[in-house]
């Protein structure tokens, strides 16, 4: 290479732009087939209601995908999401009962998420404990609050406020609020974590800790910013749970987890951080969502629907793996080179 | 774990850790807490109870075995108590099969192995991380178990061996089952403690490269692993179904985190390279024991899951700020001296 | 210039891990506009030092002063933000982000609404790597990238951030001279604007080329500052070393005996190929060239722990599989790795666990170990190497560097090799423990035991080596045998200059 000034080959950056898509576009297709075949099956699965039931789902699940997202781009991980929608769900649901206004009931969901998202960062950060053992251990410490607080009790619909239920259940042009609410907190955290500087500093981290350390990066503070964004995200995923069941008990939100797990993986998130994107996320809970929506039309027994996720997670860890073996050969043959 | 001691570090510490390594903590915490419960909450004392206790604890303890050694190497398995639910789902589709209980029992506990060398082979074969692969097989197992069985359940097992997991050796008021959960915890803690696979074990946890750079087979090793932690989760299946005389896709739900919580409680790091059995074993005891009072107390059992959460972290919290306390007086100290 | 304040002063630093006590007393002045060279051994604490400038470590005692100012350097950004930006001997990227994010990363360029303008950070990236003449594309990403790319790229971003100070730990040490030529065009630039500059490097040439005063250190202590021009290198290698030269490498004339290995067309993961060498026993066989020029990989491929691609390796006329570790240990090798800590030793667990992991299977009895086999061996091999520890059951971790690497040498010393493979067998120790492992090595040679040492350090290799065999680019560049291996020669077949060019 004699060339002396840098010029623009096709390969190198393209190559894992289409990677990074491949995943976006192997999801969309996935999800394409997917309808497509089940629409053919019944037609009613593109109906108005379908789409709009599919969509009221799919709500909590991709704003705590994004939220999940924040936290294992930086090799974290957060179990306690569940617990946390819980323990806001239940909270928010019994202020209004007891009469709190809806606004204020509602920012007492969401602090309660920003406080179990906070002690999570907390114990991270400042207690060197690994993520998985810590939220593990607040998935405990949560769930068990809300059982201490609900006792056996459970919040009705009918003692909630009748606007906050509508709203919960309400639509835009056929579109669920809910979803609108999902969509907007999507478009938001995408563009921290692409535009942000301290948004790219979570994938720094989670790309390597030590060059983070040496850059200066501070990593308590953007460790403290995802493990807050992911409980704030499942507070307001408890609200909204809130709004649209409007039954709420000490289980809400029982296991989901290993939803929103599966969610982030299938979408392209790199479990020991530095690489994905929340569309790659949401797309992924999305997916799943529309899985469970179509197994009745397609007529395949409700218990094939876990089976489904498990293999997704298998079939997205092992593609991602192969990509990344193939993408690391082609970088490293094309290893440019001093002019 | 970062929780290395300096050489030089604060005396009162550095004594505290020599002699109170954490599993010899839980040990004395669960030995005063059995004393304290014993003379506090009435009925937990009598031998029937501790029976119970024994019963009760016996799958976890099981499955806590093999995952003590996995943990220890660094890895991980979710995927246990889906295991549990579907070769338990299995043994209920072959009784239904008219095929023979003692033909079934073996074939579960070999369905089980399969089905941890299939995580074996994902993690070790294709360099997969053991945490999304067996977040992957659980939901996979899970499914297939409900798949294989539906929402029904198996029930019409023979008295014999029902009747055999909850029954006592002779009059002694001894379980059975404390006969095979001695023998398995003890060739565990052989294997672990006292031979050389053992020392590989701890090698491959504290340092994989280092392992392998020693002529250890790390990745055959930890498959193996896997695949014993399959076998014994079939066998917990087998145990879980006969126990409960029921064989349901949801038999042991949720089980894998108590699993993963008692082993770390026990002292086990989650990066491998530390930890040891006796610690995971009183903290099953522990767990389960105090489970049991808080029910004899009418205490709600919520309140357990608040304890577990806040005791596994505690587990890992507590060394680690110590540790930085003893870091910190230490350099103060040495500043100071350095400033006289 | 000197009577100036300097623009960053470090006076009678201490620093302390454990038991190891990497500075005691060091000290450095640095100027605006003025390059300063700093030399010592491998584990003479520069790079504690540096880490020290650079906010990672506090020291226990001693001040660091920034224009005659005593400050506090508690974390990296704090040294970043006083104008003090470094260049580590290893490059630490993030493989994730591109190139141009990696450049930035913390202060990308940005635009409306504080977002950041990728276009703009490209186009910086691209008048950097053209100022360093560099073909780099900012927009890939940095998996991938060679070493010297990698490192390429972290010069870039040490410049890029316009500093006051900045500070080089051995730079050069993957570059091809060339590339070497660019840098000191840079550097000398940012000389001539005011720009301090601390240089550290094993090749002397370099150092006499671009600074203009000089520092040794030895054992964490300051030894001396001299302008450049009034101190001979030879003179600056005694202080290094704290002895004569001659005193240093106790070697007799080897008598060599049978082929112990036969290597014949190695290659291994795209990074060497076609190595064919033979090691006799009784002679030490060094294994020369720059950092990343294959010299690893080669011993890697032959004890196993890396496939190999092609070839043969032959131990005592018996083939050894591929990727096969333990074959090779059958057949009498053993390997001393690269990175102590990462390849050598278990860094938590004990003394003895580590000195009897790979003979656990020989110690056990009925397929049982007791501990009382372990303590036994554990307790002869450190001894005899006079490891200094407290208690066998102590984590290595709390041991120095000299005594980790006694530790890592008794566990495969146990085995009774034929063939012992050393690779860096003294980097990061003390000058005393250095000696000591050249001693070893050479004992071990005269009882007729194979010996092949990969080295970085030039006088290590010309004092020990029977024969040096160079590499360069994944190939055999040349083979020296003792009477004609000397600094110059090697570093031509390294590099693979014509005498005149260097």
């Amino acid at each position: 290479m004699t060339i002396p000034a840098p010029t623009r080959t096709p390969t190198g950056s393209t190559v894992l732009d289409l990677v990074l898509r491949f995943r976006a576009l192997g999801l969309l297709l996935a999800l394409a087939v997917l309808v497509g075949a089940t629409a053919s099956v019944n037609a009613r699965f593109l109906s108005g209601q379908s789409v709009r039931d599919l969509l009221f789902a799919a709500a909590v699940t991709v704003l705590l995908a994004c939220g999940m997202t924040t936290v294992v781009l930086t090799r974290g991980i957060d179990l306690s999401v569940g617990s946390t929608l819980g323990l806001a769900a239940y909270l928010t649901a019994d202020a209004m009962s007891g009469g709190v206004p809806v606004p204020l009931a509602v920012l007492i969901g969401l602090l309660v998420g920003l406080a179990c998202g906070a002690a999570n960062g907390a114990i991270v950060h400042f207690g060197k404990v690994p993520p998985l053992v810590a939220t593990l251990g607040t998935l405990y410490v949560f769930r068990g609050i809300v059982y201490f607080t609900a006792g056996g009790s459970r919040v009705n619909a009918s003692d909630l406020p009748g606007g906050f239920l509508d709203f919960g259940n309400g639509t835009l042009l056929g579109v669920p609020y809910l979803f609108l609410i999902a969509a907007a907190v999507l478009a938001v955290v995408a563009l921290f974590l692409r535009d942000y500087r301290s948004g790219r500093d979570l994938y720094a981290l989670g790309s390597n800790p030590e060059a983070a350390a040496l850059a200066g990066i501070p990593a308590g503070r953007r460790l403290m910013t995802a493990y807050a964004l992911s409980g704030t995200l499942a507070g307001l995923g408890g609200v909204l749970y809130a709004a649209r069941f409007g039954t709420v008990d000490a289980s809400a939100g029982y296991g989901m987890e290993l939803d929103i797990v599966a969610a982030v993986v299938v979408g392209g998130v790199a479990i020991f951080g530095g690489s994905g994107t929340v569309l790659g996320a949401a797309l992924g809970a999305l997916l799943l969502t529309v899985i469970d929506n179509a197994l009745p039309v397609l007529s395949i027994p409700p218990f094939w629907q876990q089976a489904i996720v498990g293999a997704l997670i298998l079939a997205a860890i092992a593609l991602d793996r192969l990509v990344a073996l193939r993408a690391a050969r082609a970088l490293r043959k094309k290893g440019s080179h001093v002019g | 774990m970062s929780d290395r001691a300096p050489a030089d570090a604060a005396p009162l510490w550095s004594a505290l850790r020599r002699f109170a390594s954490w599993d010899a903590v839980i040990i004395a915490a669960t030995a005063l807490f059995l004393v304290v419960a014993a003379s506090t909450v009435e009925h937990f004392g009598t031998a029937r109870n501790a029976g119970h206790i024994i019963v009760d604890l016996a799958p976890v303890l099981l499955l806590a075995l093999v995952m003590t050694l996995i943990v220890a190497t660094g890895e991980i398995d979710l995927s246990v108590a889906s295991t549990v639910g579907l070769t338990g789902a299995a043994m209920g589709w072959m009784w239904n099969h008219g095929i023979a209980l003692e033909t079934i029992m073996p074939l579960t506990v070999l369905l089980g192995a399969l089905l941890g060398a299939v995580n074996g082979l994902f993690i070790t074969g294709f360099g997969l991380p053991s945490l999304a692969v067996t977040i992957g097989t659980l939901a996979l197992y899970r499914g297939l178990a409900y798949v294989v069985l539906g929402d029904t359940a198996v029930a019409d097992w023979p008295r014999d061996f029902t009747g055999w997991t909850l029954g006592t050796i002779g009059d002694t008021g001894v379980p059975n089952i404390v006969v095979p959960l001695i023998a398995l915890a003890l060739v565990v803690g052989l294997v672990l403690h006292c031979t050389p696979i053992g020392r590989a074990v701890y090698a491959a946890g504290a340092n994989p490269v280092a392992a392998a750079y020693s002529g250890i087979a790390v990745g055959r090793l930890k498959c193996w692993l896997y695949v014993a932690s399959g076998a014994m989760a079939g066998l917990v299946g087998v145990f879980w179904t006969l126990r409960y005389s029921s064989a349901r896709a949801d038999n042991a739900y949720g089980l894998e985190l108590t699993v993963v919580a008692v082993v770390l409680l026990g002292g086990v790091s989650i990066f491998g390279g530390k930890g040891r059995l006796p610690g995971v074993l009183a903290a099953v005891v522990l767990l389960t024991a105090l489970q049991n009072a808080l029910r004899l107390a009418h205490v709600s059992t919520e309140t357990l899951t608040v304890v577990t959460g806040a005791l596994l972290i505690a587990a890992v919290l507590a060394p680690n700020l110590l540790t930085a306390a003893g870091d910190a007086l230490r350099s103060r100290r040495r500043r100071a001296a350095a400033s006289l | 210039m000197s009577e100036a304040v300097p623009v960053v002063a470090l006076r009678d630093v201490e620093k302390s891990f454990g038991a190891v006590r990497a500075l005691r007393g060091a000290g450095l002045e640095l100027h605006a506009g003025e390059a300063h060279a700093l030399v010592g051994e491998n584990g003479a604490g520069k790079s504690t030092l540096i880490k020290i400038l650079a906010g990672l470590y506090r020291p226990d005692a001693g001040a660091i002063e920034i224009d005659g100012e005593p400050v506090d350097l508690h974390d990296p950004s704090a040294a970043i933000a006083a104008g003090i930006a470094v260049i580590y001997q290893e490059p630490a990227l993030f493989g994730d982000l591109t190139v141009a994010e990696n450049l930035f990363i913390g202060r990308q360029p940005r635009g409306r609404l504080g977002r950041i303008d990728r276009a703009a950070m490209d186009r910086d990236a691209t008048a950097l790597f053209e100022r360093l003449g560099v073909l780099l594309e900012p927009d890939r990403p940095a998996k991938g990238l060679s070493i010297a790319d990698q490192q390429l790229v972290e010069i870039a971003k040490a410049i890029s951030l316009d500093a006051r100070v900045l500070v080089m730990d051995e730079p050069t040490a993957a570059l091809t001279s060339r590339e070497v030529e660019r840098l000191f065009d840079v550097v000398r630039a940012l000389r001539a604007k005011g720009t301090a500059i601390l240089f550290i490097s094993h090749r002397f040439d370099e150092v006499e080329a671009l600074c203009q005063r000089v520092t040794v250190m030895r054992d964490g202590a300051h030894v001396s500052t001299d302008p450049m021009g009034e101190v001979t290198v030879d003179e600056l290698i005694r202080r290094m070393v704290g002895r004569e030269l001659a005193a240093m490498f106790p070697r007799g004339e080897a008598a060599p005996g049978e082929v112990v290995l036969d290597v014949e067309g190695l290659a291994s993961a795209e990074r060497c190929r076609d190595v064919s060498f033979q090691v006799r026993a009784g002679e030490i066989v060094a294994l020369a060239g720059l950092v990343g020029a294959g010299r690893s990989e080669v011993v890697q491929a032959v004890f196993g722990v890396a496939p190999r691609e092609a070839g043969r390796v032959r131990v005592l006329g018996r083939d050894l599989p591929s990727g096969n570790p333990r074959a090779a240990m059958r057949a009498g090798v053993a390997l001393v790795p690269e990175d102590r800590r990462q390849q050598g030793l278990l860094l938590d667990l004990s003394v003895m666990r580590n000195a009897t992991l790979v003979r656990r299977g020989r110690l056990a009895r009925f397929g049982f170990l007791t501990g009382a086999a372990e303590q036994r061996e554990a307790a002869e091999w450190t001894g005899r190497l006079q490891a200094k520890y407290g208690r066998l059951t102590d984590p290595v971790a709390t041991l120095s560097g000299g005594n980790q690497q006694k530790i890592v040498l008794a566990k495969w010393l146990a085995t009774g090799p034929r063939l012992l493979i050393v690779d860096e067998p003294t980097r990061g120790i003390d000058v005393a423990t250095k000696a000591e492992v050249h001693r070893l090595l050479s004992d071990l040679a005269a009882d007729g035991v194979a010996v092949l040492m990969v080295s970085s350090e030039l006088l290590e290799v010309l004092g020990m080596a029977d024969r040096t065999l160079v590499m360069r680019e994944g190939r055999l560049a040349g083979e020296l045998p003792r009477a004609d291996a000397t600094e110059e020669a090697v570093m031509r077949l390294a590099t693979g200059q014509t005498a005149e060019a260097r």
